[in-house]
């Protein structure tokens, strides 16, 4: 992580074109975030169980720590891909940047708004009817009320459920599910965009069309961060990117470099 | 900035009580009208069995015990609902940052509007059993005041624990029988205080809420008013202090456990 550092330091002072970057706004500075989980928690659900360990002295904890010592900057317009093993903690730090999760140790500084596109066909009511989740879950994205009115005829359109839009979401599909979330989450033009494999869901049009739609968030100079398998996607979006592997920063840089250097991660 | 994040709390809260009205009888043929029968309909059942059976001549019993009922109804539907509420909303945790007081503070809200409404049903019966309104029956707004404060509380402290201990949900509906007896619901507490156990209902803030109730719209008088009022008031204050500090110490943990 020093090597990586030094590196950056020295293209930055040699590179006319670095040096233009340093101008921009810092948007995001993750700080040395460390995220603990409690593997036996499940296992102290009830009164007794938890009175008993505590006084058998067995209130031990199966510390798992899904992120170490994370740190990086974006500056405003970075687009980072995020690349990583299963279970390397991909999905944990965007949580941790969507403040979802409240990081163990260290901290995140963000600017702007935030839109988080993470598990987009949860979330939603059951019972609640599409156009009863779109103000709801609109809400808890931080959109107002006026700005929902005037844009949810564009969301229903998008997300082509006119038909459903008044049935209780427990009768979707996930794929309608998915294409809700999208609708709503894009809606709005944020600062930063938080992508959690959601690219790789739904069906071909589907994904044509969420491909077009975030190319089009891209061109207004979006900071996006998202999670992917797909080396070549990465390569082609983005132009930072993070290698993770069990919960430590393994890579951080240009997406070129990173990006060969996760393919012969996964070719050795 | 702040302004802002308020106005967009105050409408993601708004969002959360109407879900919550909506919801609750949404699969029902009779919808919101069993805010206003149930009660009804549980007031002349503990009619028959506490007037007519068990011989209680008040002609104004039949309002006297929906008052209690309706308060009480509101308290344990309040309470539980916001025991529940943040695994309730877990999807949503886990999606999306949402300042976490919002779900059971929703919860007890929605439910204070239900009852609200609920008290319709109050005032038709007392015009049926000729219940003459006076002044005091303004003073009622004390006892209703008190009875969020309390509801609030409780309702905080018991998202909290509920999140670390599911078992709650079990022992509150044990705690919330004991509450019912000794709120003198269906039975006239001049026996209970008039014997060595009167205590346990004075003690209890519910009881000193219905009571002062009572005294406002059924008798048009105020003898204990002073006293209960202020009791309540502090155990709502004192209950809502102790939920909040419980709650914002742990809501970062929430997520770990649901």
């Amino acid at each position: 992580m020093q090597d990586v550092k030094a590196e950056e330091i020295e293209t930055a002072e040699s590179t006319a074109i670095e040096n233009k970057e340093d101008n921009r706004e810092t948007v995001l500075k993750v700080e040395d975030v460390s995220m603990l989980f409690n593997l036996s928690k499940e296992k102290n659900d009830s009164l007794k169980e938890y009175i008993l360990a505590l006084l058998k002295h067995k209130l031990k904890f199966d510390e798992f720590w899904a992120l170490q010592d994370v740190s990086f900057e974006l500056k405003k317009g970075d687009r980072l891909g995020i690349l990583g093993f299963n279970g390397a903690g991909k999905s944990t730090l965007l949580k941790v940047i969507a403040n979802v999760f409240k990081p163990t140790k260290g901290k995140v500084e963000r600017k702007g708004v935030l839109a988080p596109m993470i598990e987009l066909g949860a979330g939603f009511d059951p019972q609640y009817t599409g156009y009863e989740n779109i103000y709801l879950y609109g809400a808890c994205l931080g959109y107002s009320r006026k700005f929902i009115d005037q844009k949810i005829d564009d969301i229903i359109e998008f997300s082509e459920l006119q038909k459903f839009i008044d049935v209780p979401l427990k009768n979707y599909s996930s794929g309608m599910k998915t294409r809700l979330g999208f609708a709503i989450a894009t809606i709005v033009e944020p600062d930063m965009l938080i992508l959690d494999e959601v690219l790789s869901v739904g069906d071909a049009k589907f994904r044509k069309k969420s491909m077009n739609k975030l190319k089009a968030l891209l061109e207004k100079n979006v900071t996006v961060l998202f999670v992917s398998h797909n080396v070549e996607q990465v390569r082609s979006l983005c132009n930072k990117a993070i290698i993770l592997d069990h919960g430590k920063m393994l890579a951080f840089g240009d997406s070129e470099e990173i990006c060969n250097q996760y393919e012969e991660m996964t070719n050795s | 900035m702040d302004q802002n994040r308020f106005l967009q709390n105050r409408f993601i809260l708004s969002e959360l009580v109407k879900k919550g009205i909506r919801l609750k009888y949404r699969r029902s043929y009779l919808g919101i009208v069993w805010s206003l029968l149930e009660p009804l309909l549980t007031t002349a059942v503990l009619t028959i069995v506490f007037g007519t059976l068990f011989a209680n001549k008040d002609p104004k019993f039949p309002v006297y015990i929906l008052s209690g009922r309706l308060i009480y109804s509101f308290f344990s539907q309040g309470t539980t609902s916001a025991l529940k509420s943040i695994r309730a909303n877990s999807s949503l945790i886990k999606k999306v940052y949402v300042p976490k007081l919002l779900y059971p503070l929703s919860c007890i809200l929605f439910n204070y509007i239900i009852f609200l409404i609920s008290l319709i049903v109050m005032g038709l019966l007392c015009v049926i059993f000729k219940v003459t309104p006076t002044w005091h029956i303004v003073e009622a707004l004390i006892p209703l005041f008190n009875l969020l404060l309390i509801t609030t509380g409780c309702g905080l402290i018991l998202s909290t624990v509920g999140v670390f201990f599911r078992d709650m949900e079990y022992l509150w509906t044990v705690l919330l029988m004991l509450v019912m007896y000794a709120s003198a619901i269906f039975y006239k507490p001049e026996r209970l205080l008039n014997s060595g156990y009167g205590f346990i209902l004075k003690l209890n803030p519910l009881y000193c809420v219905i009571s002062d109730f009572r005294q406002c719209v059924i008798y048009g008088k105020s003898p204990y008013f002073h006293v209960y009022s202020l009791y309540a008031f502090i155990f709502g204050v004192v209950s809502i202090a102790v939920g909040l500090w419980a709650f914002k110490k742990n809501e970062d943990k929430f997520i770990l456990n649901i």
